[in-house]
């Protein structure tokens, strides 16, 4: 019964474009030639242009806003403060970790650039006017910056709402200005274990404050439909049905007359997962109007006021034998939040999974400790292309590592072989709570070290250093936990984060699937549909993939944390299997042979050794028109996914600089970066991945910070001032691969979006310091600018 | 308000527009012409880049007023019908974007990158493209696109 009997296995196989090929993205169609569909490509009829009046102070009480001005300007229509909202209980709303954030400044203002009044009127040109026009009265007060003296005795309170309140959402706290306290481990048996090590070792690593800066800011239209009262907003969402809750929550209206739809997103990177005033203002302001309303950020708001992330000062501390066997870890962070906790994180893990400090290495016992605080600045924390706090993680003890090394005068490969866990370790408890599915460090560093030839490298730095030369070898074999997660301890406002899929399979075989993510660059309409082929044997031409609509798409978490493809990939490949299954009933039922009789191939099932075989096509056909008595017609059905544990993709990044000791100039000569995602969907995509976040990575360790002086102030929330890396200084990458599956996700996939930032900003780290290891220098602070690396250079007196 | 008569993509526009008015804005909003995106505008990022009178231009930082008279390209206006410029087959062939955004701007620079020097180094290359910040590819792939491109435009395949 087939029309495909001519073609051989493999053919048939490679028509199908599935698992593991590099298949061509179906997405760039649109894109090259200029037809994506953005945010700020929606126009409605009527549609109006809201704009913010925003702090110019860091800290202080607002005396009075007068509007007459403004609504004055010709074309301004309203003009809203928090006094408008309150009626409508919008003036504040509530965060995705626990606390609430002002939508629109309530009495006084928390950090500068904050939101204090929205302008609507005719178009963007006439909000901006308004915008100008409105006059805000400030009361200064006090600004706290450092959030090291946040917890003092005398620091300035910055929520006085809170002030009185024993918690704001995360367990109990100790000072106003304090948020949380998180610890885990074991901090007895950890003090014991540092007291009876041969050696200890301890520093101060700041991961500085830094944001993720899509090149796409954020933005939405709003349009409330008052005859139907149903509100739809299209907007720059990475997880856009729990927007859709919670506007829910925020407005009180249905989720059933809410429609969040995320059109294409031009990059996320963590930036757009949050709730945004910009996204509650526009719709208040279209319920009020009756108009659609467009809000659109521009570059200094976003850097200024959306989703900052890192920003946690960290000691870390590391104990061991003298041969460089790791026997504790201690971390201490103070985490800065900013002025409202709006982190995105899964709502019992205030710190995210920062616990995963303990990488890639076998350490006996660990204790930390995370102390969230408000500060005078903008609220975020947000996962920069990376697992919650992982990448800060990452970094701790990538950096940690390097130290003891130095310390004991061991290679910095060896010390990571002597701690690796090894391969029949797995599955591997770590001391501080996790189960890590599966890993083989040592076979990537090795292939790692042998690719760069680092024998030879070591030699000629050795020589280089006698010739009073700068030349650095970083090395970062790290561990991720991605994929979140199980829903058992991963929650965000009460939502388990499962992810989910639907597949319908049409008459004549072709597919749609939608699912509960929403790609911003991934290529998801190229990838899910790979896995759904091979898993369907229908060809990936023929499977549409959507995402983003949340009244078409199955409910789902959204895409952050590299979970895309750890929940809702594996969604997808369930989903196809339960209609393999039926459709193995259906097959068997047309053929006439028992369902036992039948196996898969490919594309069909067929009895073995035998002509007789039905494909796909065919089956999909008979789903409407033949199928067995009591069964129903149509070949659809629906998968949510809850996973069984994390998934920790791994690698080994080894950076090779020469720093000129005159400059601070730092070349980076070599990139190597090996990745193990476990199973590998589309090659093709995996590069792209890798080469993405390593520029990330490059951008974050050379040069990303925003930076506040002591009143609060941005310094510097351009791009004329805010690095991101143009082609001139970006390396080259050399990228590699080795293939160890998650053994339990169903096809053996762990992402692998994150693992070059969170891998990446350490390998260039431990390079730069390795450059001047043998004077001494055990860190220095990121990022490393040329000026900052010019300041060592020359306390050292090597510029001379 | 103020008459402007221009070319864009080959046709003829005429228009009223505020002085005030960015080019960006005056193509996007009024002429539906939506490849060029807006990034950041203040001149850094390049996604708005088109290509003005021969060279490319930030349209995020110069008027419409300042485009009376001139011949604008878009992305838009790349592609033959049908068939692609060999830069845009070029950027797909080799994975040269990821979220589409910056897509329009690069390709636009590109074009004008390969007319003012049509058979580029790689150092060349990333320097011709040093105005246009991608944050998705790490560049290395829309550089090996831009190389292919000019290979395929050399050797007379789809040239411009």
């Amino acid at each position: 019964m087939s029309d495909a009997k001519e073609m051989t296995l493999e053919e048939r196989e490679a028509t199908l474009s599935g698992i593991g090929t590099a298949r061509k993205r179906k997405e760039d169609a649109r894109f090259i030639r200029g037809q994506g569909n953005y945010v700020d490509d929606i126009k409605l009829p009527g549609m109006l242009h809201g704009d913010f009046v925003r702090s110019q102070h860091a800290h202080a009480l607002i005396k009075s806003i007068d509007a007459s001005k403004a609504l004055e300007v010709p074309g301004v229509l309203a003009v809203i403060t928090a006094k408008d909202l309150e009626p409508l209980a919008l003036h504040w709303m509530p965060t995705l970790a626990g606390d609430v954030a002002a939508v629109l400044a309530d009495k006084k203002v928390h950090y500068q650039n904050q939101e204090i009044a929205f302008v609507v009127a005719v178009d963007r040109y006439a909000a901006a006017d308004g915008v100008q026009e409105v006059v805000v009265e400030y009361e200064a007060l006090p600004a706290l910056i450092d959030p090291l003296t946040a917890l003092d005795d005398d620091a300035p309170i910055i929520r006085d709402d809170v002030a009185d309140n024993d918690e704001v959402g995360q367990g109990k706290r100790r000072h106003p200005n304090h948020i949380f306290e998180w610890e885990v481990g074991d901090a007895a048996a950890t003090d014991a274990a540092f007291e009876a090590a041969e050696v200890t070792i301890a520093e101060d690593i700041l991961y500085p404050r830094c944001h993720p800066s899509p090149i796409e800011t954020c933005g939405c239209v709003a349009s409330m439909d008052g005859v139907n009262g149903k509100l739809t907003v299209y907007g720059t969402f990475q997880a856009p049905h729990v927007i859709r809750t919670v506007v829910s929550l925020i407005t009180g209206l249905a989720e059933s007359s809410i429609r969040i739809v995320s059109p294409d997103i031009g990059g996320g990177f963590g930036n757009k997962v949050g709730a945004y005033p910009g996204y509650i203002c526009a719709a208040a302001a279209s319920i009020v109007t009756g108009h659609p309303v467009k809000w659109i950020e521009s570059r200094i708001d976003n850097l200024s006021a959306t989703a900052f992330a890192r920003d946690y000062h960290m000691v870390g501390e590391l104990a061991a034998d003298k041969d460089g066997k790791i026997t504790a870890i201690r971390a201490k962070v103070v985490a800065d939040h900013g002025a409202f906790n709006t982190h995105a994180q899964p709502m019992k893990w205030p710190a995210g999974l920062f616990n995963i400090v303990t990488g890639s290495y076998d350490i006996p016992v660990g204790h930390v400790k995370v102390d969230g605080v408000y500060t005078n600045k903008a609220p975020g924390g947000v996962a920069y292309r990376c697992s919650f706090r992982v990448t800060e993680a990452a970094y701790l003890i990538e950096r940690m590592i390097d130290v003891l090394a130095q310390k004991l005068d061991i290679d910095k490969a060896e010390i990571r072989k002597r701690n690796f866990v090894q391969p029949d370790q797995f599955p591997y408890n770590s001391c501080l709570g996790w189960e890590y599915d599966s890993g083989d460090y040592p076979t990537a560093l090795e292939q790692a070290l042998a690719a760069v030839d680092y024998e030879g490298l070591k030699k000629e730095q050795a020589e280089k250093r006698e010739a009073g030369e700068l030349m650095g070898i970083g090395i970062s074999t790290f561990t991720e936990i991605v994929g979140a997660g199980p829903t058992r301890n991963c929650d965000i406002v009460g939502l388990g984060m499962f992810d989910s899929c639907e597949i319908r399979v049409h008459p004549t075989g072709s597919a749609i699937a939608r699912l509960g993510t929403k790609a911003t660059g991934q290529g998801h309409e190229t990838t899910f549909a790979q896995i759904i082929a091979t898993e369907l044997g229908i060809p990936s031409d023929d499977i549409a993939i959507e995402e983003g609509d949340t009244d078409t798409a199955p409910y789902g978490l959204g895409t952050y944390g590299s979970r895309s493809t750890p929940v809702a990939g594996a969604a997808a490949a369930r989903a196809a299997r339960k209609i393999r299954d039926k459709a193995k009933k259906i097959a068997a039922h047309v053929l006439e042979v028992a369902e036992d009789d039948l196996e898969w191939e490919v594309d069909r099932f067929k009895v073995p050794g035998s002509d007789v075989q039905m494909t796909m096509k065919e089956i999909a056909m008979a789903a409407y028109s033949n199928v067995p008595d009591g069964m129903e017609h149509g070949l659809e059905t629906v998968d949510y996914y809850d996973p069984p544990n994390f998934t920790y993709p791994f690698g080994a990044y080894i950076c090779v600089v020469d720093i000129d000791r005159f400059t601070g100039d730092v070349a980076v000569r070599k990139f190597y970066a090996l990745d193990d995602c476990g199973t590998r969907i589309n090659p093709m995509v995996i590069d792209g991945q890798v080469h993405g976040g390593l520029a990330e990575a490059y951008g974050i360790a050379l040069g990303q910070e925003i930076v506040y002086d002591d009143t609060g102030n941005v310094l510097g929330a351009s791009l004329m001032d805010y690095f991101l890396p143009t082609a001139v200084e970006t390396p080259e990458w050399e990228t590699d691969f080795t293939v160890t599956p998650s053994p339990h996700h169903p096809i053996g996939a762990k992402g692998v979006g994150e693992s070059p930032n969170v891998g990446g900003v350490p390998a260039f780290a431990n390079a730069i310091v390795d450059a001047f290891a043998h004077h001494g220098v055990t860190h220095m602070r990121m990022p490393h600018t040329q000026w900052r690396v010019w300041q060592t250079l020359n306390e050292l007196g090597l510029n001379k | 308000m103020t008459g402007i008569s221009l070319t864009i993509n080959g046709e003829t526009v005429e228009a009223e527009v505020e002085p005030r008015t960015l080019l960006i804005h005056f193509l996007r909003e009024s002429q539906n012409i939506i490849g060029p995106h807006i990034g950041c505008e203040t001149s850094h990022c390049g996604a708005c880049t088109v290509d003005l009178d021969g060279k490319s231009v930030k349209a995020c930082t110069i008027f419409a007023v300042q485009a009376d008279g001139a011949d604008v390209l878009t992305v838009e206006g790349l592609a033959e019908g049908a068939e692609l410029h060999p830069l845009q087959q070029a950027f797909t062939d080799n994975h040269g974007l990821q979220c589409g955004y910056c897509t329009p701007g690069m390709l636009t620079r590109a074009y004008r990158l390969l007319l003012e020097n049509p058979d580029p180094t790689d150092e060349e290359i990333r320097m011709g493209i040093a105005g246009n910040i991608c944050r998705c590819t790490g560049y290395q792939s829309i550089v090996k696109a831009i190389r292919e491109a000019a290979d395929k435009i050399n050797a007379g395949e789809g040239a411009d």
